[in-house]
């Protein structure tokens, strides 16, 4: 955190000055580790491992938070009698399709679980519970084929996520056989600490160490946070890491109170705001899933899986036609179904990488770059230029030629002969783009919190800001449009594009789309929360969980009343969504009564005089709920949630620890080994995640892992990561003199023992080679990289930063050349965090020597096209 | 916001060239009223080495880039302060016993050991701290200007105006830190003006308010001093008895810096000086023996032209 957010990395040193303990989990030696009480240097890749042995140790030395878990979690539910875990399938789940490398969820289901009426995706029961031969028939009749029904899957679910039956059959003893909790208690009870230092590579001491202080500090008076990046996001289990966390979080009582939470840092600023209004393909505004082709005909059968659902999701409907109708206002009526109709639709993966496989294709053909710089920052780098060069044409906007604008001439297969410049046809337009001190807007942080910012300077030149090339290209296009006749053309010519502009280049004003995206009612009034939206078309917001960000008429996100004006929760610095909470689920900070767990922990609070939640924040929770509120029968939305049941957007308002749908690889994160490892997984006979994504190609080869024939050829284990210096793939930073002085080179960070083992002097240069190609970098040789003792073997790690590439001030070869595309299953993410390699020394061949290099590593691995995709040994 | 002016009354030659001096700026010759003497206290027990002081500075003062060059000094690549770089953080590794408390080891590890996972206790230090020009209460580099281009401000500070550095260097092999240097390309000499004219403007300088963890303090130098004091005491307190001040204190060979630090280990160890003296220390005692000499040769020259007479 201190190496990529310095700036956020203020507050936790301020919490250790308060006494906080920083404890540091990561196989890198960094500035954070550097302050921390605590570093535990663990193996890249095994932190499943390392916090599923947490889980197990608050589990046998009961640990847990009883209370908390036994009312807010799902720990009580029982399971499916059917239901088979990792512990009796060696590493797999019951309904595994081996031929598919796909899970059939029917039995990983809450007992007595009744297939959901709806027609919409969000019903996999409806598929799944079909045995499997029938399952693919109704598969290919809704989706047209096994690939459609992948996107059926995770990613079509937005944020409300798949249905369950209202309320599933508890056992609040937590004795019963089958309740969660029981199962994860074995699931867990082999992470032994003995099994975490074998697989992570740290002693015994240092995991007990950890387990100690986050158990002592967790409970009634205390709480925990968890703060991660893409460390633990960027691996083929990178959807579980997380959900061990929350499992973890869940058990200690530390969500939805002050002091807990898991919070995530992104890769830079605002990343949150663009997931929020995503830039994402599977994703409408507010996690609202993208309605999918041939199975969301219409409004209804888009929402109908929602309608019927528990908890605020059960809303979804309100939310989605105030969508539509900020979209396309006056148009949208409830005769045309507020022009849902207008809404594109996916019919599969349309991911980065599946995009760029079909940009190989020849299915893609044109491609916006909007700060993103793939031919550096994407996995298997050369894969990306390879679709670049085959596009007819390419948007590029950034502050200066990044080297995905000039991969046609400088890229590193011109100069091994892989590509000529004269047979690339893909038209390149470059078009320079402001900094975000040169326009208004936001940003949103990790706790959801919007914080405006204002034009400093106007852009020089040419440049300008994303808003205004996206508002004047939509113009351009309209004006064109303007007289034509074909429907197709009507999603274009009936938005709303009608923001103001101001100033000589004529700026959108940027304060006009956050109005549009806070909502109004039918009369223009600003709306204060997105429970004001309403299904029949008479409210209007942009994006439902940042409705009342302009309550008022004012942007709340540029409020900056200081702290010490006001109460310590700081309701008035910025507008965190949703409705401007700081804590979601804060319901959770009281007990089921209602009452606080502990005086030190308080945070909202039923006050029973009143009749409504009072206390620090805006409760997550209907203000005047009494905590004794149950449900009638056949209640929906927010009414079918219970006054003790705090999680409001699940369908049973409980914290999940077992998900018993919606998740592509399992209802329990289970530890599986890299996709490319050097050991084996000594707990199952599954050696990787059976449901990772892989995109074989003949410039995507996967390696041999763990002890398979020609795995001895890439014995290293390497990460990638970023400097402090730099900005990811450099487009910020290396063509800045200031920033490029201070980190000049690209090198690889090597332990002592293994400069000694290949001969790698300090300061000299190596080559890295995998089997997708081979880079070099300068040595540093250094202590804060340790030789790890793993499976009875030492291991090596090598750290690689990934900044660098052939344009700009300080150049250098791509650290993400090396890695493959292998993405994890639920959100289709790259793993390039673990990967394995060889390392030697001196400098990579040129020219047509650097391919023939890696063709003869490919050979003397034995890789052929299968080879890495069996995830069995 | 005081500070003991006690103007120039009563101060001796000795006390100008060393030794405590309350109010460097009155002695300086700023009017009384004065603002009080500002400065640096930099906490390296909490610096981060994110270097946004180094960028700060260079973005706020013009300063020049100093070039592409990998030093392998750790993530150090700026290697000291210099004439283009006013703020340098260094990164120190060091190898040090890993859980020094809880498991009650001996210090020392065995780093060969093939077991080293459970049985190492060798763990690692890195030590990161941001130096800067240590704006002494006696500037040597002040002392031996010859064209008045490096003076003391009324923050007590010291600054070099380049429109008037004729790039003599006298004052450059004069500092005891290494601080200030000639810059290649015109020959000035450069260096940290703490900001002065941030400083005019009432704002802090660049590098202090680009410091997100707050390791880098401005103020009033008693203040900082007062609280350096009880930032010690309270790292000693919990269990870092190696956090000592440096630079602290008026009765050193420089009289006290007005930036100055709070380390974790020894000087050497972050490339300062154990015992810096203004190198002017000396010089009235230089003046006597020159001045000795001086008359001794007239002496004898005129016991020459004398006895030639005869």
């Amino acid at each position: 955190m201190a190496e990529c957010h310095p700036v956020g990395f203020q507050w936790v040193m301020e919490a250790k000055e308060r006494g906080a303990t920083v404890i540091h989990v990561d196989p890198r030696f960094t500035r954070t580790s550097a302050v921390s009480d605590v570093h535990v240097p663990l193996r890249a890749g095994s932190d499943i491992a390392f916090l599923g042995g947490l889980v197990n140790y608050v589990l046998t030395h009961e640990k847990f938070f009883r209370e908390y878990v036994v009312a807010y979690t799902n720990a009580p539910a029982i399971l499916r009698e059917d239901f088979a875990d990792t512990e009796d399938l060696d590493g797999l789940f019951s309904g595994y399709d081996p031929d598919g490398r796909r899970y059939d969820h029917s039995t990983w289901a809450y007992q007595g679980a009744v297939a959901a009426p709806a027609t919409g995706e969000h019903s996999t029961e409806e598929e799944v519970g079909q045995p499997e031969e029938d399952a693919h028939r109704v598969t290919r009749r809704h989706h047209g084929g096994p690939e459609h029904r992948e996107a059926a899957r995770a990613e079509a679910y937005g944020s409300g996520g798949p249905s369950v039956p209202f309320k599933p059959e508890l056992d609040p003893t937590l004795e019963h056989p089958r309740c969660v909790f029981q199962v994860l208690r074995r699931h867990y009870a082999r992470y032994t600490p003995e099994v975490v230092a074998d697989i992570c590579g740290i002693s015994t001491e240092q995991f007990r160490r950890v387990a100690e202080e986050i158990t002592r500090n967790s409970g009634r008076d205390r709480t925990t946070a968890f703060v991660y990046s893409v460390g633990w996001t960027q691996h083929t289990v990178g959807a579980q890491y997380i959900r061990t966390a929350s499992i973890l979080q869940a058990l200690l009582g530390n969500i939805g109170r002050p002091g807990g939470g898991i919070l995530a840092l992104r890769g830079h600023a605002s990343i949150q705001g663009s997931t929020d209004i995503p830039t994402l393909f599977n994703l409408l505004p507010g996690y609202l899933p993208m309605p999918h082709a041939g199975e969301h005909l219409d409004l209804d059968s888009y929402t109908a899986a929602d309608v019927g659902k528990a908890g605020f999701w059960g809303n979804m409907r309100s939310y989605a036609v105030s969508l539509l109708k900020a979209w396309w206002g006056d148009a949208a009526t409830a005769d045309n179904d507020f022009c849902f109709d207008y809404l594109p639709r996916i019919s599969g993966d349309h991911g980065h990488y599946r995009t760029v496989l079909d940009q190989i294709a020849g299915t893609v053909k044109g491609y916006f770059l909007m700060g993103e710089n793939p031919a550096v920052g994407s996995a298997n780098a050369k894969l990306q230029r390879l679709g670049l060069a085959n596009l007819d044409w390419l948007v590029v906007r950034d502050f200066s030629l990044i080297e995905s604008a000039t991969f046609w001439k400088n890229g590193p297969e011109i100069d091994t002969g892989e590509m000529r410049t004269e047979d690339i046809g893909t038209e390149v337009f470059f078009l320079p783009a402001a900094a975000h001190t040169e326009k208004d807007g936001t940003f949103t942080n990790t706790q959801r919190l919007l914080q405006w910012h204002h034009k400093a300077v106007d852009p020089p030149g040419d440049a300008r800001s994303e808003l205004w090339f996206t508002y004047h290209l939509g113009r351009i296009i309209r004006d064109k449009l303007a007289r034509s006749t074909d429907p197709r053309d009507r999603p274009l010519l009936d938005l709303t594009w009608d923001y103001p502009t101001e100033g000589a280049i004529a700026e959108p004003s940027a304060d006009a789309v956050l109005r549009e995206i806070g909502g109004v009612d039918a009369g223009g009034n600003e709306l204060a929360a997105y429970t004001q939206l309403r299904a029949d078309g008479s409210t209007r917001c942009g994006c439902w969980i940042y409705c009342g960000v302009h309550a008022d008429g004012v942007n709340q996100a540029a409020r900056r009343r200081p702290g010490r004006d006001q109460s310590w929760v700081a309701p008035e610095w910025g507008w965190a969504w949703p409705a401007n909470r700081r804590i979601l689920y804060n319901r959770a900070s009281a007990d089921p009564d209602g009452r606080p767990w502990s005086e030190r922990k308080k945070y909202v609070w039923w006050d029973a005089e009143q009749r409504k939640w009072v206390g620090a924040d805006n409760a997550d929770f209907e203000a005047s709920k009494p905590p004794d509120y149950q449900p009638e029968p056949g209640a929906r939305a927010q009414d079918a949630i219970a006054g003790a049941e705090p999680f409001i957007m699940q369908t049973d308002g409980r914290a999940w620890l077992f998900v018993p749908t919606g998740l592509a690889d399992g209802p329990l994160p289970t530890h599986y080994e890299p996709a490319e490892s050097p050991v084996d997984n000594p707990l199952y006979r599954q050696q990787a995640n059976p449901t990772r994504r892989e995109y074989p190609h003949p410039a995507n080869r996967y390696q041999p892992s763990d002890g398979a024939p020609g795995s001895e050829v890439f014995p290293y284990v390497f990460t990638t990561y970023r400097l402090t210096e730099h900005h990811t793939a450099g487009g910020m930073s290396r063509t800045l003199p200031y920033l490029s002085e201070l980190q000049p080179e690209f090198f690889c960070e090597v332990s002592p023992e293994l400069a000694a083992e290949r001969g790698l002097d300090h300061l000299g240069w190596a080559t890295i080679v995998t089997a997708r190609t081979a880079i070099e970098a300068r040595v540093l040789v250094t202590d804060r990289v340790r030789p790890l003792r793993i499976r009875g073997r030492t291991i090596h790690q090598i750290g690689l930063p990934y900044h660098w590439g052939g344009n700009g001030l300080s150049t250098g070869d791509g650290a993400n050349e090396l890695l493959p595309v292998v993405l994890d299953p639920n959100v289709y993410i790259q793993e390039s965090k673990a990967a394995t390699c060889d390392i030697r020394p001196g400098r990579r061949p040129r020219g047509p020597a650097l391919p023939r290099l890696v063709a003869d590593y490919r050979r003397r691995a034995g890789i052929t096209e299968p080879t890495g995709e069996d995830g069995t040994r | 916001m005081t500070t003991g002016h006690t103007g120039t009354t009563g101060t001796t030659w000795r006390d100008r060239l060393a030794g405590p001096l309350a109010d460097p700026a009155g002695e300086a010759g700023h009017a009384d009223g004065h603002p009080p003497r500002m400065g640096f206290f930099t906490d390296t027990s909490i610096c981060i080495g994110c270097k946004a002081c180094e960028v700060a500075c260079k973005e706020w003062n013009g300063v020049p880039d100093t070039g592409l060059d990998l030093l392998g000094s750790s993530y150090d690549n700026t290697g000291a302060l210099g004439a283009n770089s006013w703020r340098h953080v260094a990164f120190v590794e060091q190898r040090v016993p890993a859980e020094r408390v809880e498991l009650g080891m001996p210090g020392i590890g065995a780093p060969e050991q093939p077991q080293r996972a459970e049985t190492d206790d060798a763990g690692v230090r890195w030590l990161m701290s941001s130096d800067v020009c240590k704006h002494c209460t006696h500037a040597a580099c002040l002392d031996v200007c010859p064209t008045g281009s490096l003076f003391r401000t009324e923050f007590g500070t010291v600054v070099v105006q380049e429109d008037i550095c004729n790039g003599c260097g006298y004052c450059v092999p004069a500092c005891p830190y290494g601080v200030i240097e000639r810059r290649e390309s015109d020959g000035r000499a450069f260096k940290c003006t703490l900001c002065y004219d941030r400083l005019r403007d009432g704002l802090e300088p660049a590098c202090a308010k680009a410091c997100p963890t707050d390791s880098i303090q401005f103020g009033p130098l008693d203040e900082l001093r007062e609280r350096a004091e009880r930032r010690v005491e309270q790292l000693h307190d919990r269990g870092v008895p190696e956090a000592r001040l440096y630079g602290e204190d008026p009765d050193d060979g420089v009289g006290g810096d007005g930036a100055f630090f709070l380390l974790l280990d020894e000087p050497e160890v972050y490339g300062l000086p154990p015992d810096p003296v203004v190198t002017t220390r000396d010089l009235p005692a230089m003046w006597k023996h020159m001045g000795m000499a001086a008359v001794a040769a007239a002496a004898g020259a005129l016991a020459a032209f004398l006895g030639g007479r005869r």
